[in-house]
C-alpha cells in the first residue's frame, strides 16, 4: 500500500521508538494514524501493518476488534460522537444525543446515505467540566445544545 | 478548539502545578524555563537517586490516577541497578467518568510534564519514556509530540539534557479507544500492541513491565507535581494538604452546579466548600442529593454525607475514594435508577472480558437495571443488584469489576428509595 509523505514519516519515527525486536507495539498507533488516511481498517491495511510491524496479520486483527476507535467500515467524513456518560447525562447529554439521531436521520454508528456525517454514542471522553461534550473527528465541543449542534452541522455542511 | 479550560484564578484555589496556566504561551519551552522551568531537574541531578526518592516519599505525594498509592514508595521498588533497561511510562489515558483534568497539565504545561519525567528517570535510571495517550486525546498527542520536538531541538530531550550529560527519549503512544487501557498492566499490553488486558500481579511491573523491563507507570499529574516537589522541597509541598495527603490536587467539577471546572485545591479541602463556594453553589437552586467523589467508580456519598475535608483517608473513612479526582454533583432531581443503568452502560461495554465475574456481571446488571428502568422491575431486583455487585467485588485480575460494583452497591442501598418509587409505578399501571 502506499500512504502520504506525511504518513510515511510517523510510520518510520514509529518503527524506531520501541526497543530493538519490539515492532509489535508500533500496531496500534500505526492503525489509527492509517485509518485516518484511508478511511477504515481494511484487509488490506491490517496485512500492510502487519508486514511492516513483523506481526502476522491476525495479531493486527485481534487488536482492531478490540479498541472502539478502530472500525473495518468507512465512517461518514464528519463522525459526530456524543457523550452521554454521567456528567453528560445530568446536564442534557441524553436529550442531545436523541436530537443528534433526528438531525442526522441516522441512529448509532450509522452513517447518513450522502456518507457526509455518521452518529455514534460514546463514553466519557474527558469534557466532564465542560459538559455537555460532543467530538467532530477529533476536535471537542464543549456546553453543546441543541441548537449549537444544528449550528455545528449545518456549518459543515454548507463548507462542502 | 473553542475557548481555554482553565478557569480565571480563584482565591480559594491553591496553583501549584497549574501556575503557568493561563500565561502566554505557556506550553512553550521559553515561557516554562522562565517561570521555574528545569530547576528542579538540574537540582535533582546534583542529589543521588535515594535522596530524590526521599524527597518525593516527603512530600506525601499519593498517586493522582486513582489508587492514591504513595508515589516515593512505588519509585523506590522499580529495581534501579537490574541488568535490564528501566522504563518509564505516563498514563494519559484518562477516561473515568468525571475526570478531565490531564488534558489541562499536557495542553497548557507539557514542559512540566517532561521535567517530572526527566526527575524520575534520574531516580531509576531510566533512559526511555513513552507518554500514553487515549485516542480521543488526538490534539494532545500532537500537543505532546510539539513540546517533546522543541525539548529535543534545544537540548532538554536527548543524549545531553539540559547540558548535564543525562541521556533520555520520550516518545507519545496513542490508543484507540479502551477504559481498560487505564489500568497499569493493560496499559502495557497495549502499549506491546496487543489486546488491553489486565496481567496477573505480582509480578508488578516496576519488577517486569513493558517488554519485561522494569517499569514506573504514574499518571500525568503524579509526574507533574514532581518538578514544584524537587524544587520547594518536599516538606513544602506536604505541608499543603494534610499528614500523609501532600499536596494540592486537580479537582475535575461538573454536574449540577453554577460553576463546573477544573480546580486546584489542597487534599484535606472541604466538600462543602467546593460545592458552594468553588462550584458556585446548586444549579437552579436545587438541593444537594449526592455526589460522585472522584469519578464513576467511587462509592456515591448521600447528601448528609458530605461535609467532610477531601483527603484519601477521610473518603476511605467514610467507604469511599478520592479517586482520580472527578467530583461529580447530583441534585435532588436525579434519577439514581437511571444514574445507576447508564454507569453500569459504560463498565459493561469497556469490561475486556478477560475475567468472568465482570463480563458476566455487568452484563447482568445492565440488563436488570435496564429492566428497572422500563419500568419492568421486580421487587428482588433491589437485593439482586447489591448480590450481584458483590459478587464481583475482589474477583477479577483488574479493578474493573470493583470499579462497576462500588458505585452500584451504594446507589441501590443509599438511594432504595428511588427503586421503590419505580415499584409503586409499575403496581399503579397494573391495578
Amino acid at each position: 500500500m502506499t500512504f502520504s509523505p506525511q504518513l510515511e514519516q510517523r510510520f518510520a519515527k514509529l518503527l524506531t521508538r520501541y526497543p530493538e525486536g519490539r515492532t509489535r507495539s508500533a500496531v496500534i498507533p500505526m492503525l489509527i494514524y492509517a485509518q485516518d488516511e484511508v478511511g477504515a481498517v481494511t484487509r488490506e491495511l491490517i496485512d500492510e501493518v502487519a508486514k511492516r510491524c513483523k506481526v502476522t496479520p491476525v495479531q493486527v486483527d485481534e487488536v482492531v476488534g478490540y479498541y472502539s476507535m478502530l472500525h473495518r467500515k468507512p465512517q461518514g467524513k464528519f463522525h459526530v460522537q456524543v457523550c452521554t456518560n454521567i456528567s453528560c447525562l445530568l446536564v442534557g447529554g441524553e436529550e442531545l444525543y436523541e436530537h443528534a439521531k433526528k438531525k442526522l436521520g441516522v441512529g448509532h454508528k450509522e452513517t447518513t446515505a450522502d456518507g457526509q456525517f455518521s452518529l455514534e454514542e460514546v463514553e466519557c471522553m474527558g469534557a466532564c467540566s465542560w459538559a455537555p461534550a460532543v467530538e467532530i473527528n477529533y476536535d471537542f465541543h464543549h456546553h453543546v445544545t441543541p441548537e449549537k449542534l444544528d449550528q455545528l452541522i449545518d456549518g459543515l455542511r454548507k463548507a462542502q | 478548539m473553542a475557548k481555554q479550560l482553565y478557569n480565571p484564578p480563584s482565591p480559594l484555589e491553591t496553583r501549584v502545578l497549574s501556575k503557568r496556566f493561563g500565561l502566554e504561551g505557556s506550553e512553550t519551552l521559553d515561557v516554562y524555563l522562565a517561570n521555574d522551568g528545569f530547576k528542579a531537574f538540574l537540582k535533582a541531578k546534583e542529589m543521588t537517586p535515594e535522596a530524590i526518592i526521599e524527597e518525593v516519599k516527603t512530600s506525601a505525594l499519593r498517586g493522582r490516577g486513582g489508587a492514591g498509592f504513595p508515589t516515593g514508595l512505588k519509585w523506590s521498588f522499580v529495581p534501579r541497578t537490574s541488568p535490564k533497561p528501566r522504563v518509564l511510562v505516563v498514563n494519559a489515558d484518562e477516561s473515568e467518568p468525571g475526570c478531565c483534568k490531564d488534558r489541562l497539565l499536557i495542553e497548557y504545561d507539557p514542559h512540566q510534564l517532561i521535567e517530572g519525567i526527566l526527575i524520575a528517570s534520574l531516580a531509576v535510571d531510566a533512559h526511555v519514556g513513552y507518554v500514553y495517550v487515549r485516542g480521543e486525546y488526538r490534539y494532545l498527542v500532537e500537543k505532546m509530540d510539539r513540546a517533546i520536538e522543541e525539548a529535543y531541538a534545544r537540548g532538554y530531550l536527548g543524549d545531553n539534557v539540559a547540558g548535564t550529560g543525562w541521556k533520555f527519549d520520550l516518545h507519545t503512544h496513542s490508543g484507540a479507544g479502551a477504559y481498560e487501557c487505564g489500568e497499569e498492566t493493560a496499559l502495557l499490553d497495549s502499549l506491546e500492541g496487543k489486546r488491553g488486558v489486565p496481567r496477573m500481579k505480582p509480578p508488578f511491573p516496576a519488577v517486569a513491565g513493558a517488554w519485561g523491563m522494569p517499569t514506573l507507570l504514574n499518571n500525568v499529574e503524579t509526574f507533574s507535581a514532581i518538578p514544584p516537589i524537587i524544587r520547594d522541597g518536599g516538606a513544602a509541598f506536604a505541608a499543603l494538604g494534610t499528614p500523609k495527603n501532600g499536596g494540592t490536587r486537580l479537582m475535575c467539577l461538573s454536574g449540577h452546579v453554577n460553576k463546573p471546572g477544573v480546580y486546584e485545591i489542597p487534599l484535606g479541602f472541604p466538600m462543602m466548600k467546593a460545592i458552594n463556594e468553588l462550584g458556585g453553589g446548586m444549579r437552579n437552586g436545587k438541593k444537594l442529593k449526592a455526589v460522585v467523589p472522584g469519578g464513576s467508580s467511587c462509592p456515591l456519598l448521600k447528601a448528609d454525607e458530605c461535609d467532610i475535608p477531601m483527603d484519601y483517608d477521610t473518603l476511605a473513612k467514610v467507604g469511599s475514594m478520592l479517586g482520580a479526582g472527578g467530583m461529580v454533583v447530583l441534585d435532588e432531581d436525579t434519577d439514581m435508577v437511571k444514574f445507576a443503568l447508564r454507569i453500569m452502560r459504560f463498565y459493561q461495554h469497556e469490561s475486556c472480558g478477560w475475567c468472568i465475574p465482570c463480563r458476566e456481571g455487568t452484563t447482568w446488571l445492565r440488563k436488570i437495571l435496564q429492566r428497572f428502568s422500563d419500568g419492568h422491575g421486580r421487587r428482588e431486583d433491589i437485593s439482586l443488584i447489591g448480590e450481584l455487585s458483590k459478587n464481583m467485588l475482589g474477583r477479577t485480575f483488574c479493578a474493573l469489576g470493583d470499579a462497576a460494583a462500588m458505585p452500584t452497591i451504594s446507589i441501590v442501598e443509599k438511594f432504595t428509595e428511588d427503586f421503590e418509587k419505580y415499584l409503586v409505578a409499575k403496581e399503579a399501571v397494573a391495578v
